[in-house]
């Protein structure tokens, strides 16, 4: 399915979309974060998108608030979408886990967690996976992230 | 007596730790086990004991940089990695490549893969208890290393590719060595059957063990030979085809028992089915420059790019988005172990811990790959 079919498909069945790009590779969309679960679940279950493979999650700062990008594809027809859910603001940023959608999503949200300091409603276990247990120094991920000691050049 | 054992004898649950130390675990990975007795009930993980927050330094780096910083994540399949990233920024930038490049790059992707699948064929023996195979498949590398040594000038992580092309011309030697190659390798490899793949022993540790049905290896994200063992179709060389595969005739080997013996199988057969290709390009590798010319300065322009290789582990991404800098403002490496990991506790539940070695053998785990 050619990116401007998937617009059209996807348009008739969740209203509320705003689409970014429909060059490339993929299908840019940009979602509220109250739709995300409920979206996900709907293009997951739907017979001709059938977007079953979370390929990755991305964790990003996008300078007013953090956000989360999904890379999902479809393992019968190959087609990919990249969704963007913004957490509002930076200082309490949150967004519903989908681990009880896609497993796959478990650590990659612990991750995201850790690293840019966005909280996943629904995540049994969010703890530290990559940074020590004690870890008090903020988010690295994050562009206003500054430790001397740990980058060598800014 | 029975009736005595499972009502008067209660066992009960415990935590072991698995690592970072430990030669199962093939570097510093940390596994919590819950152990009923010896069977797991859980397995969670710890991970960062090699984290070097490679994402972050691509930040402040050019992208011709980033290119070599792709070495350390696997550095099994380094050159692949390498590749990866080249691949996007000449995608993004427009930038085309003569089929010579094209043709060197998949003809190296393949010799690193057998050279990585080697290794771990070595390696899973000396898991499971067989030493004389980590020799053996030692053997065969020091081959393809030489060859990598006498073109590209490093053994193992080779920093080979570059934007815009490779960075030597192929040794005058190259062919001849690569047939020589192939000869001495068709000759091994049932010879690897012999030893291992129809070992009763052998066979007992990995028959029915790790299960995944094809589902799950959907739903968490599996990917590489290790979804492929589980009758996943998931080969990038097959659905978006690269450099040269889009020319050679390949097979997608798939087995759908879904155990860590088919995992097993995928992978030797893979071996075989590079072989192949490498003797399909041998004798056609096109004339021309190994390099084209790029911008002193690379920028990439604004927007999203994603780029998928199949690595020796499966399905390696990178995804950077960039505001038209020189460097990204956000690269992600979605590296293929890491999704392998997160079925870890799903395929070892209800085994025992000797079963749980053997299963991360046959995910072929590589730590650095993992932790990024």
């Amino acid at each position: 399915m050619t990116n401007s079919e998937l617009k059209d498909k996807l348009e008739n069945i969740v209203s509320g979309i705003n689409f970014t790009s429909e060059e490339g590779d993929f299908l840019s969309l940009e979602i509220p974060k109250e739709m995300l679960k409920n979206f996900l679940v709907k293009v997951h279950e739907h017979d001709e998108l059938a977007f079953d493979y979370l390929f990755s999650v991305t964790g990003i700062d996008l300078g007013e608030e953090l956000a989360v990008i999904y890379h999902l594809e479809s393992t019968k027809y190959r087609h990919m979408i990249q969704v963007t859910v913004k957490a509002e603001g930076r200082d309490n940023p949150e967004i519903d886990s989908i681990h009880d959608i896609f497993p796959a999503a478990y650590y990659n949200e612990m991750e995201a967690h850790e690293l840019l300091g966005i909280k996943f409603k629904g995540h049994p276990d969010l703890k530290h996976l990559f940074l020590p247990e004690d870890w008090d120094k903020g988010y690295p991920l994050r562009k206003d992230f500054e430790d001397i000691n740990m980058l060598i050049r800014k | 007596m029975e009736e005595f054992l499972t009502d008067q004898l209660k066992t009960q649950e415990y935590f072991l730790n698995m690592g970072p130390q430990h030669p199962a675990t093939h570097g510093v990975l940390r596994l919590l086990l819950k152990l009923d007795g010896e069977i797991i009930r859980n397995v969670d993980m710890d991970l960062g004991y090699i984290h070097r927050s490679i994402e972050k330094m691509c930040e402040y780096d050019s992208y011709k940089q980033i290119v070599h910083l792709t070495d350390r994540l696997d550095y099994l399949s380094a050159h692949m990695n390498n590749e990866a990233v080249c691949l996007l920024v000449e995608k993004a930038n427009n930038i085309e490549v003569n089929d010579r490049i094209k043709v060197i790059r998949t003809m190296m992707d393949e010799l690193t893969r057998i050279s990585s699948h080697v290794l771990w064929w070595g390696v899973m023996g000396m898991d499971i208890g067989a030493l004389t195979t980590f020799m053996y498949g030692f053997r065969e590398r020091e081959l393809i290393n030489d060859i990598f040594e006498e073109t590209c000038g490093a053994r193992l992580t080779m920093n080979y590719n570059v934007i815009g092309g490779v960075r030597y011309d192929l040794h005058e030697n190259f062919a001849k060595r690569v047939k020589e190659f192939i000869k001495h390798f068709k000759k091994k490899l049932p010879e690897y059957d012999k030893l291992l793949s129809n070992n009763v022993i052998f066979r007992k540790r990995l028959e029915g063990v790790g299960y995944i049905s094809k589902e799950d290896a959907i739903a968490y994200g599996l990917n590489g030979p290790t979804a492929r063992g589980s009758g996943l179709s998931c080969d990038i060389r097959k659905i978006h085809p690269y450099s040269a595969y889009d020319r050679v005739e390949f097979q997608e080997i798939l087995f759908s028992e879904g155990d860590s013996y088919a995992r097993y199988k995928v992978r030797i057969k893979e071996m075989w089915e590079s072989l192949s290709i490498l003797e399909q390009l041998v004798d056609k590798i096109p004339e021309g420059e190994h390099r084209v010319k790029t911008k002193a300065v690379i920028k990439l322009p604004a927007g999203d790019f994603l780029q998928r290789v199949e690595t020796a582990r499966g399905d390696f991404g990178v995804y950077i988005k960039s505001d038209g800098q020189k460097s990204p403002y956000r690269l992600k490496f979605r590296s293929p172990g890491f999704a392998n990991m997160m079925a870890i506790n799903k395929m070892s539940k209800g085994f025992k811990i000797a079963d749980l070695v053997a299963i991360l053998s046959t995910i072929d785990i590589v730590v650095p790959d993992i932790d990024r």
